[in-house]
């Protein structure tokens, strides 16, 4: 997984509430493969695409957020089904971080776990930014994740919090099942200690 | 200070806590579906070992088409692909599996509890959201990612951070015709989709103590929709009477043990929550949902709410868009709005409660509109048809499937077709989950049987003077 430092990129507004995972992507492209070589249109593709496939006026197709690798969200980005093809497609889309003032919780893990930053911002704060990114198309902002802040296009600066061990992930793109071998022995004597006290489980 | 129900269960599995609070987790139990079966594959590749095959069980349950028995009868592609992908991993890593051919097969969140794979005390996960279902039984349980799920596969565990402590106390006594359905949307109409964030919710109080199995079940099931991973209820005899005798539960001496243990799992009486939400019971009524959101909700007879009464900017352009794709309007009445198709089914409502409240309407009355009723698994199925009620539907005019996930997503065949009204027992109401350009209405079985029979949406409890 790529580490995440710092990072400075076109945003784009994503002026949808309670935008769940089934608008990220429908269920219907979920038995596609990660590496299928049209995954990244799968992105918000009900909102980008009409039924007749042509595109839509949306933000992420107008050309100057084509370049776009940076979401300001609005509350509850990713509820809704657990999907890490939400995660995923972001990532088929180089999408690195997404502002929000609320994430779904599995939506959350699943973003840090593929190397995307979600941050927490407080809604006046997200709404702020959005109207920037909707009078300058195209302007980028910048994000430090050593310093858990956020640079808007008109320079004002956010300070957003993180968990330790997620910023810890994130940093050094870890990969958790090589961190939690590392704990084999640990695992293997509560396992032993476990199943005795809850012998009737098992 | 004394502990939470959630408390005592996680600090049981904790194997290691880091100074930044990341608490790793002993999984005792991993259920599968079809949509993760290629994880095998890709765990393979990785050259990574499945750890613990004896605590994982597989159905498939998204893909399967809900008019066929055989693989052989899935049309080629996606659907079949899955579906014997999933079967074949089974195989290949010594997998509990439940093949669509086993009568024990159906939705994963209705297989678990049904089983007894799902007990008092564990930690159980799976990767999908409504893994919160499980918790009903007094259990910590919730959805995970893909990239979790193969952790948990490869080492039995999975860092996690303990969530808040919400409770959720509902008072008095549900009314006639009133049911688990009712109840959880009246929640998340009270604390949003978001509310739950964070949270590990426990539902608790006199109204909850007197539902049934199947009407708990139903509630943390749509925890989830709340924002919250995982719903809890303490188990008391109805949890212990529900999982007594099942094929894998304990028996013996073992099942006393566990009924000993079951019994001192609840919330100490100076546990602290972060935050208490306190329901009236006795004042909830049958609800339906409006919106593309299930906080959009309202009890039946309620006129629908006017965005220019919302303050909140961003809720009021939420709540337009709402309308401009139900197309429905601020005062409408929903008891004024036809359904073009009925569904009966889903992980939230396709147990054998849910088919005898649906069947107690449609006794003896005509479906008006396409109506599909979808036990949740083979052995609901058989249950049901034991008790005669696949007739009701089939005499009332309504389809009666094989077991799945059916309509309540639009990937095993059963759909709306664009701009169509359903009447929907699941727990979605998102934009396009029935199908492309769907429009679902969230209701209990009785309310979405009461549409079946009038052609819209009705107060199931005015049937029996009206149609
Ligand atoms: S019935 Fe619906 S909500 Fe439940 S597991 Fe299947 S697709 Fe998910």
């Amino acid at each position: 997984m790529e580490p995440f430092t710092t990072f400075c990129a076109v945003a784009v507004p994503i002026d949808i509430a309670n935008c769940d995972t089934d608008q990220i992507i429908p269920a219907r492209f979920l038995r596609r493969h990660w590496t299928d070589p049209d995954y990244d249109k799968f992105l918000l593709h009900d909102h980008r695409f009409g039924e007749d496939g042509n595109e839509k006026d949306f933000a992420f197709n107008r050309d100057a957020f084509r370049a776009g690798r940076i979401f300001v969200a609005d509350v509850n980005w990713g509820c809704g089904s657990s999907r890490e093809d939400a995660a995923r497609v972001l990532v088929a889309n180089g999408v690195r971080a997404v502002i929000a003032p609320s994430f779904g919780d599995i939506h959350y893990a699943n973003c840090v776990r593929n190397g995307i930053l979600p941050i927490r911002l407080a809604s006046d704060d997200c709404a702020a930014l959005r109207r920037q990114l909707n009078d300058n198309p195209g302007a980028e902002i910048a994000i430090d994740l050593e310093t858990q802040s956020v640079t808007g296009p008109d320079q004002a600066r956010y300070e957003f919090a993180i968990a330790a061990a997620d910023k810890h992930r994130l940093l050094n793109g870890l990969d958790d099942i090589a961190v939690t071998m590392e704990y084999a022995e640990a695992i293997d004597a509560f396992e032993t200690g476990h199943k005795a006290r809850l012998d009737w489980a098992y | 200070m004394g502990s939470t129900l959630f408390d005592k269960i996680w600090d049981a599995h904790v194997i290691h806590e880091t100074e930044d609070g990341d608490a790793l987790l002993y999984i005792d139990r991993h259920l599968i579906h079809d949509l993760h079966y290629w994880c095998f594959g890709a765990m393979k590749e990785k050259g990574l070992a499945i750890r613990n095959p004896g605590q994982l069980f597989a159905t498939p349950d998204h893909s399967v088409p809900t008019t066929v028995r055989t693989i052989a009868e899935i049309p080629e592609g996606e659907m079949r692909e899955t579906v014997e992908g999933l079967q074949n991993y089974a195989e290949e890593f010594g997998i509990t599996h439940f093949p669509i051919t086993d009568e024990r097969h159906g939705i994963v969140h209705v297989v678990g509890p049904e089983q007894g794979i799902t007990l008092p005390g564990l930690v159980l996960v799976c990767g999908d959201s409504h893994t919160s279902t499980h918790g009903a039984l007094g259990c910590i349980s919730f959805g995970i990612g893909t990239t979790e799920v193969m952790h948990a596969l490869a080492t039995q565990t999975l860092w996690q951070r303990k969530p808040k402590a919400m409770r959720v106390n509902v008072s008095g006594r549900l009314g006639f015709g009133i049911g688990g359905k009712d109840v959880i949307l009246a929640v998340i109409r009270e604390i949003s989709a978001a509310g739950g964030a964070g949270y590990a919710i426990e539902y608790a109080g006199p109204a909850i103590e007197a539902l049934s199995m199947e009407g708990r079940l139903t509630i943390c099931n749509m925890t989830i929709e709340a924002g919250s991973r995982s719903g809890i209820i303490a188990p008391d005899e109805t949890a212990i009477d529900y999982v007594r005798g099942r094929p894998y539960a304990p028996e013996g001496a073992k099942w006393d043990a566990a009924v000993r243990h079951w019994r001192t799992l609840r919330s100490d009486a100076d546990a602290r929550f972060d935050k208490e939400v306190d329901l009236d019971g006795g004042a909830i009524q049958p609800m339906v949902t409006w919106g593309n959101s299930p906080q959009y909700a309202l009890p039946i007879g309620e006129p629908l709410p006017d965005p220019a009464g919302e303050s909140d900017p961003l809720v009021r352009a939420d709540m337009e868009a709402a309308y401009a794709y139900m197309d429905l309007a601020p005062g409408m009445v929903m008891s004024d709005v036809a359904v073009d198709t009925v569904f009966i089914g889903a992980c939230t409502n396709s147990r054998i409660e849910d088919m005898r409240a649906a069947a107690d309407v449609a006794r003896g009355r005509r479906a008006r509109v396409r109506t599909l009723v979808v036990p949740g698994s083979g052995l609901v199925k058989r249950q049901a048809e034991l008790e005669g009620l696949d007739k009701v539907f089939a005499d009332a005019g309504m389809e009666w499937r094989e077991p799945g996930c059916s309509m309540c997503v639009a990937m095993n065949g059963d759909a709306l077709e664009s701009g169509q009204r359903s009447a929907s027992t699941s727990n979605r109401n998102f934009r396009g989950r029935q199908g492309l350009g769907s429009r679902t209405h969230l209701v209990s079985p009785a309310m979405a049987a009461a549409a079946s029979v009038t052609g819209r949406f009705i107060d199931v409890r005015q049937l029996g003077t009206e149609a």
